[in-house]
């Protein structure tokens, strides 16, 4: 297979590349990063047959145009964008095949925040502690740790034979730019008064305009602690919804610092981080109680949604 | 010792909820030794100061064998009394003037000389209690009480590399230019972190560092 690239004409608003993140380097403080919606990110790369690590582009909000180089084979999952392809309009969570010279135009945002577009082979820059996802406030990974920019070349590989068409079941985009997402208490849960569980399920949060990668503000009746006392320093994963003493709860989402000092309510379910995800500054968030167990039962149903995709026969 | 659960993918492992250099030797050989299980499904292990963080895939994860696991290794932990002291890691700083634009002030509200805040602040050997916030970036402690700072209410928004502060009676150096609150009292050319060394981190928990005046501090 020989080295190609495709060429960034426009960028978009926030194009980044991404793979599953950078994991095992969180006791020097390196960030995970990864996709916003890693089951969109995994679907991609599934339909052109990649492995699930491969890194992708997530595109937000307003995608990019790209100038492909190389014949290959590709597929955007995730948000619903009206894209095409030399004019030609090209299908959502299923393959298509590319030529040299073609360029790729994302145009409407139709539904959904962040969509993943995938080559075949997956994008090929040079990994950094052993992933290629890009963190930006640390300014590594991707291409110099940036998003992309006019004139960039995102390095991918030529095909040598052709993939069969394969379409996938995408994930069920939020409707009404609100969602609904499941949490488990804790750890911290016991530090509110005995309503902030219940002031925390019962209403609507706004996703502040101050919200980004590394988490979302959200904007909403404040959650009650019982005191001042502070919290040692310490681990977090994604998902964590952590209240600063504002009691303004934030949603720590794929580019989160390794540990945080703000007491936890509870952790978003993995199952439902993807359709966190597909969130925008503006859309309403509302939470509800959900145990360990149902969130494992959860993940298994996306993980059985994921694989019950199929191969096509080639223009059905 | 106490294991929580942080949503379906993370256990949260802890020892107590102090900051106290006994109890971070126990978290920091915790990590190590749970990491060295290799056990299927787990993702990464990272030290706090008092806790570990055990971050997994659930649905790869027998979570009743890795709690286990968990518990064995605590118990073991449990019984470490001191660790032996090591060469402490030398950070060379040039303090105060355009490097450390909080020395004067530091000096005024503790009451003394700037000279006698870069005494205090190099007498002593400090320890990496864990590292967050940027990659490279290690909370060490104690600084001298009386050197102690609050962070500053609004913070810059813009700390350059190799900026040395304090906060609290919390000390570190910036790897990376960044947002930051903390008091600036130095900058050292010292390379904190990059990704190309084979150990991309010139500091890990546990270690000790002493910072060295170097010509051109404030005297």
């Amino acid at each position: 297979m020989s080295l190609g690239a495709l060429e960034v004409i426009r960028p978009g608003l926030l194009t980044t590349i991404q793979d599953l993140g950078r994991y095992g380097h969180q006791a020097v403080g390196v960030p995970v990063a990864g996709p916003m919606d890693g089951f969109s990110h995994r679907l991609a790369n599934h339909l052109v047959g990649n492995d699930p690590a491969a890194a992708t582009l997530e595109i937000t909000m307003i995608g990019p145009e790209l100038l492909i180089e190389v014949d290959t084979t590709m597929a955007i999952a995730g948000a619903l964008f009206e894209a095409s392809c030399d004019g030609q309009a090209v299908p959502i969570d299923t393959s298509f095949a590319v030529q040299a010279g073609q360029r790729l135009k994302f145009g409407r945002l139709v539904q959904g925040a962040r969509a993943y577009l995938s080559v075949a082979g997956g994008i090929r820059t040079d990994g950094v502690l052993g992933s290629r996802a890009t963190h930006l406030v640390s300014g590594m990974g991707g291409l110099s740790g940036r998003a992309l920019m006019p004139g960039d070349r995102v390095p991918v590989l030529a095909q040598t034979a052709s993939r069969p068409v394969r379409k996938g079941v995408g994930l069920t985009l939020p409707t009404g730019r609100r969602a609904r997402l499941r949490v488990v208490p804790g750890p911290q849960d016991d530090w509110f008064q005995s309503g902030a569980l219940k002031a925390l399920v019962g209403v609507s949060f706004r996703i502040s305009p101050r919200s980004n990668r590394m988490g979302y503000r959200l904007e909403g009746p404040p959650l009650a602690r019982l005191d001042e006392r502070e919290l040692v320093s310490e681990p977090v994963g994604m998902g964590a919804i952590q209240v600063p003493t504002s009691g303004e709860p934030i949603l720590l989402m794929a580019d989160r610092q390794t540990a945080g000092g703000y007491p936890k309510i509870g952790y978003v379910i993995t199952a439902d981080l993807p359709l966190a995800g597909q969130l925008a500054p503006g859309d309403f968030i509302e939470f509800a109680v959900c145990s360990r167990q149902g969130a494992v039962a959860a993940l298994i149903a996306h993980e059985r949604q994921l694989l019950r995709s199929a191969d096509m026969k080639d223009g059905s | 010792m106490r294991i929580r659960e942080c949503g379906d993918s993370m256990l949260l492992v802890e020892l107590a909820s102090v900051i106290d250099p006994l109890v971070n030797t126990r978290a920091i050989a915790l990590a190590t030794r749970l990491r060295d299980r290799q056990a299927r499904g787990v993702r990464d292990v990272a030290p706090g100061y008092c806790t570990i963080g055990v971050h997994f895939d659930p649905l790869q994860t027998d979570l009743l064998a890795l709690e286990a696991a968990i518990a064995d290794e605590a118990a073991l932990v449990e019984t470490m009394v001191t660790e032996l002291s090591q060469a402490p890691i030398e950070i060379g700083v040039i303090y105060g003037g355009e490097a450390g634009p909080d020395l004067a002030a530091v000096a005024e509200r503790a009451g003394c000389t700037p000279a006698d805040v870069v005494e205090r602040h190099t007498a002593r050997t400090y320890r990496v209690y864990m590292l967050g916030f940027v990659p490279g970036f290690a909370y060490m402690g104690r600084v001298d009480a009386t050197i102690a700072m609050p962070r500053h209410r609004v913070p810059r928004e813009r700390v350059p590399a190799g900026s040395v502060g304090i906060a609290g009676e919390q000390t570190g150096v910036y790897p990376v230019a960044s947002p930051g609150g903390w008091q600036l009292i130095g900058r050292t050319s010292t390379v904190m972190f990059d990704p190309t060394r084979s150990q991309a981190s010139l500091l890990a928990p546990g270690d000790e560092v002493r910072f060295v005046p170097l010509a051109g501090s404030c005297r």
